[in-house]
């Protein structure tokens, strides 16, 4: 991966001080995976029926000063049959941490997550989804940061000063789960200073007996890119724009015994016309359903963004409903399902995902995901093609 | 004078025949309750052994922090160190004596802090035969108490109180505890589930002495009689007082547990 200087110093830096640690503690995983694809492609130069993929992620820990200081190193790495952007490395974590009586810093590559919601994660910003790797959007690329965290009776108050941009990943030319025609490498910026810009954000958190509020802002670099037509020599392609923009986040639960009460709401400006976006809903829980020891959740969701379907947002007037089963065994077994159906057509996207453990260091998961497209201009459609059935198993250490 | 000593005696003696059941029993638990005060914090390694009906054997490997909160709950943090795909996991619990605890898990993977339904106390915790109702704290008023009787535990006196819990969504109608005599601990506990009938048994043994006060067992072993199944909670390390504060349990400290 490239690295900008400032981030290429706060790596030196931080090997250094790994390079010092005395005991060290490595953890982690490495995993093999197989994703099937039951249909036939929608471009020709896709790849058809399945590939495998390796992907490997060590964890280095360590920590001094009765743990006040301490260091983490986070590496990861996939290897793809068929798709050589989907092939990629990158730094999750490289930050050094100081923890003091009322605040906490961070300085380096780290991620951090904001929000509520189980759908989709809107006031989520700082760390730019790694968008080959699942397109669930739940998987991170490290950010470079430096983040003050304060700690007091009125709330934990957060303030990250971001140097430094990553663009969001997107499959190649031959990969699955890509727009029609493909987005092209070559990415535009609103700022002259393009990918160097420095972001700002500020978050305040606090608690009030059952209600966990969150209000944040952020200045920079929008993660979420404008996607543009570009005419080319031999065909038109697709290309990122990233506008500068201002966001704010509000997030609040409220936890009433077996019921919690989500809403995530967000107003952005500076990408093209203000708008407004709202996740809420709640999640039921069954505690030992049939007599047994299993959970079983309900969750419910409507997911609203004002831009409608111009341009294309995935989840403009959409309702999700699912299910979380957790068994509570020795093995983990855990399941969830749900469906995301849009009120004003008939697009459909079908989601489950089940995983267990085998023995004390083996996991197996199984994900599948099916869509069914129904106008032309959803996002959706250009991946109505990527039924999969995905089939992973991972060895922790 | 010595007439006034007589009549002193034979009145206590007399009110000490008029205490009832629900008084003795409650006034064990209050004993219980004094002479664990005061331990401000403590610390535990603890390695957990699941064993089904076939015996096989499963093990899960944490730490735990427990801060002493006078007049409500105490407030704990569960880290978890083994199985390596739950490593970095952490669990933040706030437990109230009547009200709903309060509580927050981590997930290392997302980095993502949730908050999470405390209906959940009769619950399983990690898949073995305690609940988390069996490792929450112990406050008075969480239950009524009614004294049966003394009954010894492998040559250890103790007294034997019917304890019913007074909190929303347990588990159990009610449980029988032998409290040791010396310690003011629980030697065995005889849980019963909602519908009355014999659910589990915790033994506890190897009971030690801390800063010469406070007494924790080495080991606690709860045998699932409906389902034949075992866990073993194994207890190492317990500190005292090492300085841990309020600081140490919110959801700031929850994202850095590791």
């Amino acid at each position: 991966m490239f690295l900008r200087f400032s981030n290429r110093v706060i790596v030196c830096v931080l090997l250094f001080v790994f390079g010092q640690a005395i005991a060290a503690d490595w953890s982690g995983y490495g995993a093999a995976e197989y994703r099937g694809f039951t249909q036939s492609t929608l471009d020709n130069d896709q790849f058809d029926s399945g590939s495998v993929s390796l992907s490997f992620e060590p964890e280095f820990y360590h920590s001094w000063n009765g743990g006040d200081d301490s260091v983490a190193f986070v590496p990861f790495a996939r290897w793809d049959e068929h798709d050589p952007e989907r092939s990629h490395v990158d730094i999750r974590e490289l930050v050094w941490l100081h923890v003091a009586q009322d605040w906490e810093l961070r300085v380096g590559i780290d991620k951090v997550f904001w929000g509520v919601t189980e759908s989709q994660h809107l006031v989520d910003i700082i760390n730019q989804t790694d968008m080959v790797e699942n397109l669930d959007g739940e998987q991170k690329l490290g950010q470079a940061m430096l983040n003050v965290s304060l700690i007091k009776g009125w709330g934990v108050l957060d303030v990250f000063v971001l140097p430094g941009f990553r663009e969001r990943t997107f499959p190649g030319k031959g990969g699955r789960f890509r727009s029609i025609p493909e987005i092209d490498d070559h990415t535009f910026y609103e700022s002259a200073a393009k990918d160097k810009h420095v972001d700002l954000a500020v978050r305040w958190t606090q608690t009030f007996d059952d209600w966990d509020v969150g209000v944040s802002h952020f200045y920079g670099t929008s993660r979420e890119p404008r996607i543009m037509p570009s005419p080319t020599l031999a065909s038109l392609v697709l290309v990122s724009f990233y506008d500068i923009i201002h966001q704010t986040g509000l997030d609040v639960q409220a936890t009433l015994d077996e019921w919690l009460w989500k809403v995530e709401l967000i107003h952005r400006s500076g990408q093209g016309e203000a708008f407004n976006a709202f996740t809420g809903g709640f999640e039921y829980t069954f505690v030992g359903v049939l007599d047994s020891a299993a959970d079983f959740g309900v969750i419910a969701e409507y997911l609203y963004d004002d831009r409608g379907s111009d341009p294309a947002v995935a989840f403009d007037n959409d309702i999700f409903v699912g299910g979380r089963l957790a068994m509570n065994d020795a093995a983990s077994s855990e399941l969830l399902f749900g469906i995301i159906s849009d009120v004003n057509d008939s697009t459909r996207f079908y989601n489950i995902e089940a995983s267990r453990r085998f023995g004390n260091s083996w996991v197996l998961s199984l994900e599948g995901r099916f869509i069914s497209a129904g106008s032309k201009g959803d996002p959706f459609n250009s991946i109505r093609q990527d039924d999969v059935i995905q089939l992973e198993l991972a060895r922790h250490f | 004078m010595k007439k006034i000593g007589l009549l002193l005696l034979i009145l206590s003696s007399v009110f000490a025949y008029a205490q009832t059941p629900e008084e003795k029993g409650r006034e064990i638990a209050i004993e219980a309750d004094k002479r664990d005060n005061g331990f401000a914090n403590s610390s535990s390694k603890m390695t957990m052994t699941l064993k089904n009906a076939n015996g096989d054997v499963s093990i899960r490997k944490m730490r735990s922090k427990t801060l002493e909160v006078h007049g409500d709950g105490d407030k704990g943090l569960t880290i978890f160190d083994h199985p390596a795909d739950i490593k970095g996991t952490a669990f933040l619990s706030f437990t109230h004596v009547l009200d709903a605890d309060d509580q927050w898990l981590y997930l290392p993977a997302l980095k993502r802090v949730k908050r999470i339904s405390s209906k959940n106390k009769s619950g399983p915790f990690m898949g073995s035969e305690f609940a988390f109702e069996d490792l929450s704290s112990r406050e008075v008023e969480k239950y009524a108490y009614l004294y049966i009787k003394d009954e010894a535990v492998n040559g250890e006196d103790a007294f034997v109180i019917e304890v019913r819990p007074n909190y929303k969504y347990s588990g159990y109608t009610r449980s029988v505890v032998w409290i040791s005599k010396e310690k003011y601990q629980p030697l065995k506990i005889d849980y019963y589930d909602r519908k009355n009938s014999l659910l589990k048994t915790m033994s506890a043994s190897g009971y030690q002495q801390y800063l010469g006060q406070y007494w924790r067992p080495d080991v606690m072993v709860m045998a699932n009689h409906q389902t034949k199944k075992e866990t073993r909670l194994g207890f190492a390390d317990y500190q005292f007082k090492t300085g841990l504060s309020e600081r140490d349990f919110n959801k700031s400290s929850l994202k850095r547990a590791r």
